[in-house]
Parts: structure tokens; C-alpha cells; sequence
């Protein structure tokens, strides 16, 4: 593999590691968007820009921003007193290594029937819309009026109460 | 001979390309086209300095930096050894690395916004097949590099205006990109030298620019709205307002770092007056037919430069907005105008030739526009404004 | 190891971390953090299929990862504005001590 996805694999997971294990949260959530900026490099080096480009205005434009934003309004940024782990977290932790170790190994497994490597795809922006409108249009608006309930639901959910509702 | 000076750059670029050997190229192509963005962008920007300082104190009947060099043009020099050789405050509480790196992150994404462009004939860095989204990618990132720079100076005043700065920049995203996606359905892709080409066409001598259009001027207006208001120009500047804040997110800053964070503003500035003149006013076209000897570089900087200047000519001219009636502003007028304006273009298309979609689209957007203006006004009706005089 | 393998390996790595911290961590956005990243390494495996599978030009890798990219946009979304709401509620979004169904 070449140089570069060994690098942009680094970045990722050191992103991904330090979101899960620094102490502040803002950091946490600045690491976060190392971790999606390293996949959008991903994305880019596998051929698929329009992806690519949307993980970064979606993910590091809009997510990342909506994650800090929420650690502020919730006072995150306070370190709390009994540390940032839960009390169970070796559970946590073992859980998450078997997962690892069964996809690892399944990977792995399988090296031999995996599709090997084909030619680079040429998307164009044309194929994805025309792939949007005839073949995924019904996907397409029920992603819409998801959004659409998601935005109203959010706006619902973190409204301030009534003052006669208390 | 017009062919030459119109590709100059081009021709120099591949002379100093064949100078190497053929291996490193490619390579050497593009290097040398950064080199090129990465010297002349910062140098229109320290122009621009003295052209905005000089044009705001005509504005304000004054007559502004007028010492260093002749007319103040060695101004930006002076102010340029100003903040290389001033002391580099980080405050004691303040995240260190993160206070570093807001500054870098911004221009570095600014920069980033650049390789799109399409400066002349044949002269953009990167041909991207979704080179607007790639431009939209990279303006969304500077949204982090503001917030990071107020959270980490640990300073209220900093904190606030990133804030309220991040709040604009991402309510105003929204018309931004609706104004561009009209411009995209007409011309067909998303790749801005496609957008310039479906623009040079010439009828009787008048240019096919989108901006001469009802739903292109519509889409221009409300791009430059939201253009202003994304790089934090006044009338929208509230979160760097002198007098509001301090100085908003960089009062934390001293020395180089703050004219960072300045080439940032205004390379951003440049930036997006680059995507406006590339979407709306044609790019690198000549406005008429018998004008195209002029090289085609030209026609894109000055059209840019003449952004700028609408962009200085508003600072000095409009007080600033609050943030509500900024907010209020984005999402229920400008969001619902792009709205109607991505309808009209559906409509101006499968219309066909003629004088009707002129007559029915202009009327259209003129009743939304009126519409809109009367149900968001409390007076609920147009007309000077009556002062009451407390007694 | 085939580019596929390697890329299937980074991502099942990305997505071991997003559950260690989606199960480890006090906080609740820390938690919504450790899910982002598992949507993420998800998105990763979906384009790697894509693009070293038997029909690339169908686009379905695509669409799917594009399509999830805007459901975990959304859900993020409301998923913060649950934390927000409950941290009005119970000033705290320590998830240790919010382990009572009432009050």
C-alpha cells in the first residue's frame, strides 16, 4: 500500500483515539474533526470526490460545529470531578476490543475472496444526478423529509418549556 | 499577439515546465501555479488595504493613511513590519495549541478556495468536476477556525463573538449555496469553468452573463447578502465590531497571528468575489463582443476588484445590523427569496425563448420580494418613516 | 493484503474506537461522539466496497454513503438537542448519574 494511505490511516486513527481519550471535551471534538477530515483524504484517494467533498461540508461544516456547540451550551468544557470514564468502562473497553478482534479476523479470513482491485471509476457529477433522480429518487425524499423531521424535531426537543407548562 | 498576452501566464508556465526534466512536470505545473496564487492574492490583499482605508475615509470625508509613500501607498509595508515585529501575547489560560493553529487553519482553508477559480482562459489551478462543492467544502471549514479562536483565548468577549460570529456564518451558508444551486441547474454542472463557458456567449454584442437575468440578478443580490455576511463585512460585522466587542474572536490576538487572521478575512473576501463574478457576472468574459481582444485575466480581477470595492463602498456606508435582526434576516427573507428564485430558474428554463419568461419571472420575484419585505416589516406598510419625538 | 483488506482493517479499527468510547465515557456528547465515529468507519467500508467491488459504475456505494452521511447528520442533530434538553432538565450530563428513570 502506498505511502499515503499509511499516512492518512495515522491521522484518522489518532484523530479517532484522541476524540475517545483526551480529558477536555472541546479538544475531544477538535480531534473528531482530524478523524473526519482523514476520511474525507479516504474517500478522495478511493476515487469518490463527490463523497469526499460532501464529508467535509457536512461533517466538518456542520457536525463538528453542532458538537461544539452543544459541549458549550451543556458546560463541557468543565472538567467533572470524578473523572471522564464511566464506572464500568473496562466492560466498555473489552467489548470493543472483541469487536475488533471478530472483524479483524473476518477480514482477514476472507482475503481471498475479496473483489480484487478494478480500474478507477470515472464518476461524474452527471452520473450521481442522474443516479439521484431515476434510480434514487424514492431514497432521495424520504432522506428529505427526514431531514425536514429531524430539523423540527430538533428545534422541538431543545426549545425552552412553556412557562406555564412548569 | 492577443492570443499571447490573453495566455501569457499559460505560455510561462509551460516554458518554465520544460526547463525540467519531463518526470517532475506535472508536479512542477502545479507547484508553480500555487506559487503564482500564493504570491499575487496577498499582494492584491495589502492593495486592497490601502484602497479600503483611503475609500472608507473619503466616505467619511477624511483622508486616510497619506505619510508613507505617495497618496499612502506604502501603507500596507509600514503595517506589515508593524505586526512582524510586534510582541506575541498568548494569554496564561489559554489553550496554547489551539490558539496557534486557528489562525493557520483559516488562511490555510482560504487558500484552499483559490484552486477553483477560473482566472483567465485555461488558468485554474484544479478543473474539478464538483469544483463549487470543493469551494463550499473549504468555506465550511473556516466556521471551525473562528470558533476555535474564540473558544481557546478563554476570554468572554472572544467567546461571545465566536459565537455569534459561527451562528451568522452558518445561517447565511444556506442562501449562499441556494443561490448557487440555481446557477448550477441552468448551466448544468458543477464545475465553475463550465458555468464560465455557458456565459460567453454574445447576442447582438450583450453578454449571456447570468447576472442580466430575473433569476440571476436575484440569485446575485442574495449571494452578495450572504457573501457579506460569511466573511463578517458590515453591514454584518456585529461579532468583530469595534465597539461591540472589543475586537470579537481575535481580541486575543497581537502581532502576526492577527494579521493572519486579517489575510484570512480578506483573502476570504477575494475568494468569494471570485465565486460571485464566476457564477453570476461571467468570469473571465468581456462584457461585449467587440471587447474580447482585452485578455481574459483582466476582465476576471477587475470584475473582482470592482466586488471589492461594492464590498468597502457598504462598510462605509450601512450601519450594522443586530444579531436578531441579522438571524431574522438569513432565514425568514433571504432563505425564502433563494427559495423562490431556484422555482424561477426551473420555470425561465423549460419556458422556452421568448419575451414571456422575461415578463413572468421578473413579476414573480418582484411580488415575492415585495411580499416578503411588507409581511416582515412592522409597519406593514412602504413609506418614509415617521418620527415620534418624546414630548 | 489487498488494498480492499487494508481499508476494511483501518475502518473496523475506527469503529472499535467509536464503541469504546460510545461505552466508556461519562459525558453524553462524548458518547454521541464515539457514534459519529462508528457511522464514519461504516461510511469508509460502504466506499471501499464501492470501489474495489465487481460494478462500480452502478454507483450504489455512493449513494449509500452519501444517503447515510445526511441520516448521521441528522441524527446527530437531534441527538444534541436530546443532551441540551437534558442537561436544561437535570444540569448534568453525567451519564453515571443519570441512571433513574425518574425526576
Amino acid at each position: 500500500m502506498s505511502i499515503a494511505f499509511y499516512l492518512i490511516a495515522a491521522l484518522t486513527v489518532a484523530g479517532g483515539l484522541a476524540a475517545v481519550l483526551l480529558k477536555n471535551t472541546v479538544h475531544c471534538a477538535l480531534a473528531l474533526t482530524v478523524a473526519f477530515a482523514g476520511l474525507a483524504l479516504f474517500f478522495l484517494q478511493l476515487d469518490a470526490q463527490f463523497a469526499g467533498f460532501a464529508q467535509i461540508l457536512v461533517y466538518i461544516g456542520a457536525v463538528a460545529i453542532l458538537v461544539v456547540f452543544a459541549i458549550l451550551l451543556t458546560r463541557g468544557s468543565e472538567t467533572p470531578k470524578d473523572g471522564v470514564f464511566s464506572r464500568n468502562w473496562l466492560a466498555g473497553l473489552v467489548i470493543a476490543a472483541g469487536v475488533f478482534a471478530v472483524l479483524g479476523w473476518a477480514v482477514l479470513q476472507s482475503v481471498s475472496v475479496l473483489p480484487h482491485e478494478t480500474a478507477a471509476p470515472t464518476v461524474t457529477v452527471l452520473q450521481i444526478g442522474n443516479a439521484l433522480m431515476r434510480r434514487y429518487v424514492l431514497p432521495l425524499e424520504i432522506v428529505a423529509l427526514l431531514l425536514t423531521a429531524a430539523l423540527i424535531g430538533a428545534v422541538i426537543v431543545a426549545m425552552h418549556e412553556k412557562e406555564g407548562a412548569r | 499577439m492577443i492570443e499571447t498576452l490573453d495566455q501569457i501566464f499559460v505560455l510561462l508556465q509551460h516554458w518554465l515546465m520544460g526547463l525540467l526534466p519531463a518526470g517532475l512536470q506535472p508536479a512542477a505545473g502545479v507547484v508553480l501555479g500555487v506559487v503564482a496564487i500564493v504570491c499575487l492574492f496577498p499582494a492584491l490583499f495589502a492593495l486592497t488595504t490601502v484602497f479600503e482605508r483611503k475609500g472608507l475615509a473619503r466616505i467619511q470625508n477624511r483622508i486616510g493613511p497619506n505619510r508613507v509613500g505617495p497618496l499612502g501607498i506604502l501603507q500596507p509595508i509600514a503595517d506589515g513590519i508593524k505586526s512582524l515585529t510586534k510582541e506575541d501575547i498568548v494569554p496564561l489560560s489559554a489553550d496554547a495549541a489551539v490558539h496557534f493553529l486557528a489562525p493557520l487553519l483559516m488562511v490555510v482553508m482560504v487558500f484552499m478556495g483559490f484552486a477553483v477559480l477560473p482566472m483567465g482562459r485555461n488558468m485554474v489551478l484544479v478543473d474539478m468536476d464538483a469544483g463549487l462543492l470543493f469551494f463550499f467544502a473549504m468555506g465550511a471549514s473556516t466556521e471551525l477556525s473562528v470558533f476555535m479562536a474564540g473558544w481557546s483565548s478563554r476570554n468572554k468577549y472572544s467567546l461571545l463573538g465566536a459565537m455569534r460570529a459561527v451562528a451568522q456564518m452558518i445561517s447565511y451558508e444556506v442562501p449562499l449555496l441556494m443561490s448557487s444551486v440555481a446557477v448550477v441547474m441552468i448551466a448544468g454542472s458543477l464545475s465553475l469553468t463550465k458555468i464560465v463557458d455557458a456565459q460567453n456567449h454574445y447576442t447582438w454584442g450583450l453578454p449571456h452573463w447570468y447576472i442580466f437575468t430575473p433569476w440571476g440578478l436575484a440569485g446575485f443580490l442574495t449571494f452578495a447578502v450572504a457573501a457579506t455576511a460569511e466573511t463578517n463585512r458590515s453591514p454584518f460585522d456585529l461579532p468583530e465590531g469595534e465597539s461591540e466587542l472589543v475586537a470579537g474572536y481575535h481580541t486575543e490576538y497581537s502581532g502576526f497571528k492577527f494579521a493572519l487572521f486579517f489575510l484570512g478575512e480578506y483573502l476570504a473576501m477575494f475568494s468569494i468575489s471570485g465565486l460571485g463574478t464566476t457564477l453570476f457576472l461571467g468570469g473571465w468574459s468581456a462584457p461585449f463582443s467587440f471587447l474580447g481582444w482585452v485578455p481574459s485575466w483582466f476582465w476576471f480581477f477587475s470584475k473582482m476588484m470592482l466586488s471589492i470595492f461594492v464590498f468597502i463602498w457598504m462598510r462605509g456606508t450601512l450601519p450594522r445590523l443586530r444579531q436578531d435582526q441579522l438571524m431574522n434576516f438569513a432565514w425568514k427573507f433571504v432563505l425564502p427569496l433563494t427559495l423562490v428564485n431556484l422555482m424561477i430558474a426551473v420555470l425561465w428554463r423549460f419556458l422556452g425563448e421568448g419575451w414571456q419568461r422575461w415578463v413572468f419571472c421578473s413579476a414573480i420575484l418582484l411580488f415575492a420580494y415585495a411580499g416578503m419585505g411588507l409581511a416582515g416589516m412592522r409597519r406593514g406598510h412602504f413609506g418614509p418613516r415617521r418620527y415620534r419625538y418624546a414630548e | 493484503m489487498t488494498p480492499l483488506a487494508s481499508y476494511l482493517i483501518v475502518a473496523a479499527l475506527l469503529f472499535s474506537i467509536g464503541l469504546a468510547g460510545a461505552l466508556t465515557r461519562r459525558n453524553a456528547i462524548l458518547v454521541l461522539i464515539g457514534i459519529e465515529l462508528m457511522l464514519n468507519a461504516a461510511n469508509l467500508n460502504l466506499i471501499a466496497f464501492w470501489r474495489y467491488g465487481p460494478h462500480p459504475e452502478a454507483l450504489t456505494g455512493m449513494m449509500f454513503a452519501i444517503f447515510s452521511i445526511a441520516v448521521a447528520a441528522a441524527e446527530a442533530a437531534v441527538g444534541l438537542g436530546l443532551v441540551i434538553s437534558i442537561h436544561r432538565h437535570a444540569h448534568t450530563t453525567d451519564l453515571d448519574a443519570m441512571n433513574r428513570m425518574k425526576g
